[in-house]
């Protein structure tokens, strides 16, 4: 594949990056994602809308979350300089509020009255429900059984909130199947519905919308770094269920060639085991929930099974600038398993009083393997993306503890 | 002419041909539709060799996929037990193929949607699709604006693409859906997914009053429709009834605890589609 001169410029007007990305859904669906896409167009041209946002990121979510050098993790590895970009330190725990926030505006200034989203750990749907709390829109929260089970702390959250929790009993009864029902309420209420996709992924406008509400994220490494160490970064690293964390930070620095991207996908119990969420590295192309990208999927097309520890990576699909960037070989794409997560998620409590979520574990879990190879002056970025308090209970399961 | 150019000819004709005799005999058509391989692939394939006996004017197959977001629990259901006794998209081709040995006539559409198609590879599916005797697709999640994937390429090849019009597709958007819709046009009239809510008989005549003043193409009304009566009403005015999930939760009603099909099956599911069938053909079109 050629190099193009610039990995920032997707997706094309019609919502493609490469061969991924497009406007796969139902009729019905097909004048309203013209009307966000005219709508999110005009709000990117209207300053208001960005000072609305810079207002409630500061005052209500928190921004900017700290870059935070990681001493006692980096003595311990004994390589690369480690900072976290501390986006657990949000208001709700996860970055997932930046793009609520930025989608909620949006749909105020549509004029929709109701709200619905998917979930699977419980983060995005914590963030809906909060935005839905702040500015009194009724929201309703698809989420699968098994994860309602998995997450019941932020299952309580969201009704604390208002929100409206519908269990998903169809199909794995997890995120896919969350996703698949929140697109049934949409076509059957879309007159008065704003879906609130919670990853960069769906139809267009909907990647490139929540990378941008994301890309704050990478913004502020960029100037924090420059504060902190008077350069750029050398490596990146993120976790990647959907893969909204990761094109939060990595698309800022997309065009710096000599910054090192790497995404880190779930394992599950391993690649060889067939019980995975490691959909770049495991999967191919293929079409499901309103865009084309890598697919875990059987030889019929059928879509399997993801399985992951971590509720928010147990996805089947991937956002399609991923797969993209995949593809053109700018970011590379490696996994970590439950196990080598569960390590780091202990690891990381006991080092730095920081109680990570099981996403960014995975994330860390590949640090560890990586920053002992990298030279001391070596600046690497992991982000934190979400806090742990959500996974208290399945970690404790997983290591056989009884609460 | 190329043997397969020949096939696509006639398969062109056969859906046209069907609704011009309807139109001749001043009767709105019946058209159903059955998950291929639910709740296996011989008690699937018995009662659609049934359905052109009982009435049936048009033959809508499912093709199964994993992840049916348009779709009710009904038809989520139906796609799910066929792949669960082993169908696939080769199978159901197989399946076309078998009916039209026996039956030249009836037109067979194929709905689903796309991912097993991508799978499959499109150029292939596409040929294999005309050579089994398929006559036209309805692909759910291939809008107007993904009409390079699969659309322009079936066409080509002399498969109807036979398009979904809503209640949200406004004056505005109608031309673009009905550029490239061949064959018919299929009204879904509710906003919803299938098998779920039921519009009204004025609604729909509205709608298809509407599409009427956009369109030569004959226009089949679908979602909701679960009685005789209400097959009759839409056939009133519409050039077609389509009917789905009430036939599919027949095929459930009529599986065994561990999910196997109890003897008679697909002659009560028959029986039933005889019903809607008599239901629409007594209707004759104002």
């Amino acid at each position: 594949m050629d190099t193009p001169n610039t990995y920032r410029a997707g997706p094309d007007e019609q919502g493609h990056f490469g061969i991924y990305g497009g406007r796969f859904v139902a009729e019905t669906l097909m004048p309203l994602i013209l009307e966000v896409e005219q709508a999110y167009a005009a709000a990117r041209r209207d300053p208001s809308f960005q000072e609305e946002i810079d207002h409630f990121a500061r005052h209500y979510v928190g921004r900017p979350s700290p870059l935070y050098f990681a001493e006692r993790l980096t003595d311990h590895l004994g390589g690369a300089r480690i900072y976290f970009k501390r986006d657990e330190l949000n208001h709700t725990g996860a970055h997932k509020i930046n793009n609520c926030l930025g989608q909620i505006l949006l749909a105020r200034r549509m004029g929709k009255t109701r709200i619905i989203a998917e979930t699977g750990a419980g983060q995005h749907g914590v963030a809906t429900a909060t935005v839905c709390a702040r500015f009194d829109l009724p929201c309703v929260i698809y989420m699968g059984e098994e994860d309602i089970e998995r997450q019941k702390p932020n299952v309580f959250r969201m009704k604390l909130l208002g929100a409206e929790v519908v269990p998903v009993t169809s199909g794995s009864r997890t995120l896919k199947d969350a996703m698949n029902e929140a697109l049934r309420d949409w076509v059957a209420n879309v007159e008065s519905t704003f879906y609130i996709i919670g990853t960069v992924a769906g139809p267009h406008p909907y990647p490139a919308m929540v990378r941008d509400f994301q890309a704050v994220i990478g913004e502020e490494v960029r100037s924090q770094m420059m504060a902190a160490e008077g350069r750029l970064p050398d490596t990146l690293v993120a976790c990647i269920g959907g893969g909204s964390n990761a094109m939060g930070l990595f698309y800022p620095f997309l065009d710096d060639k000599a910054v090192r991207i790497i995404g880190v996908e779930a394992a599950g119990h391993g690649l060889e085991s067939g019980r995975h969420a490691a959909s770049l590295t495991g999967g191919r192309p293929g079409v499901l929930h309103g865009n084309r990208t890598y697919l875990l999927q059987n030889d019929d097309g059928q879509i399997l099974e993801a399985h992951s520890i971590s509720a928010g990576l147990d996805y089947p699909g991937i956002g399609p600038e991923h797969a993209w960037l995949k593809d053109t070989g700018r970011v590379e794409y490696v996994s970590a398993t439950d196990r080598e997560a569960l390590d780091a998620f202990q690891l990381c409590s006991r080092l730095e009083g920081i109680i990570p979520a099981l996403e960014p574990a995975h994330a860390l879990a590949h640090v560890r393997k990586l920053a002992p190879t990298l030279p001391r002056d070596h600046l690497l970025v992991m982000n934190m993306c979400g806090r742990g308090d959500k996974d208290v209970f399945a970690v404790a399961e997983a290591l056989g503890v009884h609460l | 002419m190329t043997a397969t150019t020949d096939t696509a000819a006639a398969a062109r004709t056969r859906l046209t041909r069907r609704f011009a005799a309807l139109r001749a005999a001043g009767r709105g058509g019946l058209v159903t539709f059955t998950t291929a391989g639910d709740p296996d692939f011989e008690t699937s394939f018995e009662i659609l060799s049934g359905l052109p006996g009982c009435g049936v004017d048009v033959i809508e197959l499912g093709m199964p996929f994993s992840d049916p977001m348009a779709d009710g629990p009904a038809i989520q259901a139906s796609s799910l037990r066929a792949l669960k006794a082993g169908m696939t998209l080769p199978r159901t081709l197989e399946m076309v193929r078998r009916f039209r040995a026996r039956d030249a006539e009836t037109p067979i559409v194929l709905m689903g949607y796309y991912n097993p198609i991508y799978s499959y590879g499109v150029d292939r599916f596409v040929s294999d699709a005309v050579a089994a005797g398929v006559d036209g697709l309805i692909i759910v999640d291939l809008p107007p604006e993904e009409d390079a994937e699969l659309c322009r390429p079936a066409l080509d090849a002399g498969l109807h693409w036979i398009r979904l019009a809503t209640p949200t597709t406004d004056d505005r958007r109608l031309p673009t859906v009905l550029t490239n819709t061949s064959g018919f046009v299929y009204y879904v009239s509710i906003m919803g997914i299938t098998g779920t809510r039921s519009a009204s008989a004025e609604a729909v005549q509205a709608a298809v009053s509407r599409l009427k003043r956009h369109t030569d193409l004959p226009v089949a009304v679908g979602f909701g429709i679960k009685t005789p009566q209400q097959a009759a009403e839409v056939a009133r005015v519409a050039d077609a009834a389509v009917v789905g999930s009430a036939i599919v939760e027949r095929i459930a009603a009529g599986l065994d605890d561990a999910g196997r099909p109890r003897p008679g099956l697909a002659g009560e599911v028959l029986t039933f589609v005889r019903t809607l069938a008599e239901g629409v053909h007594a209707a004759r079109r104002g």
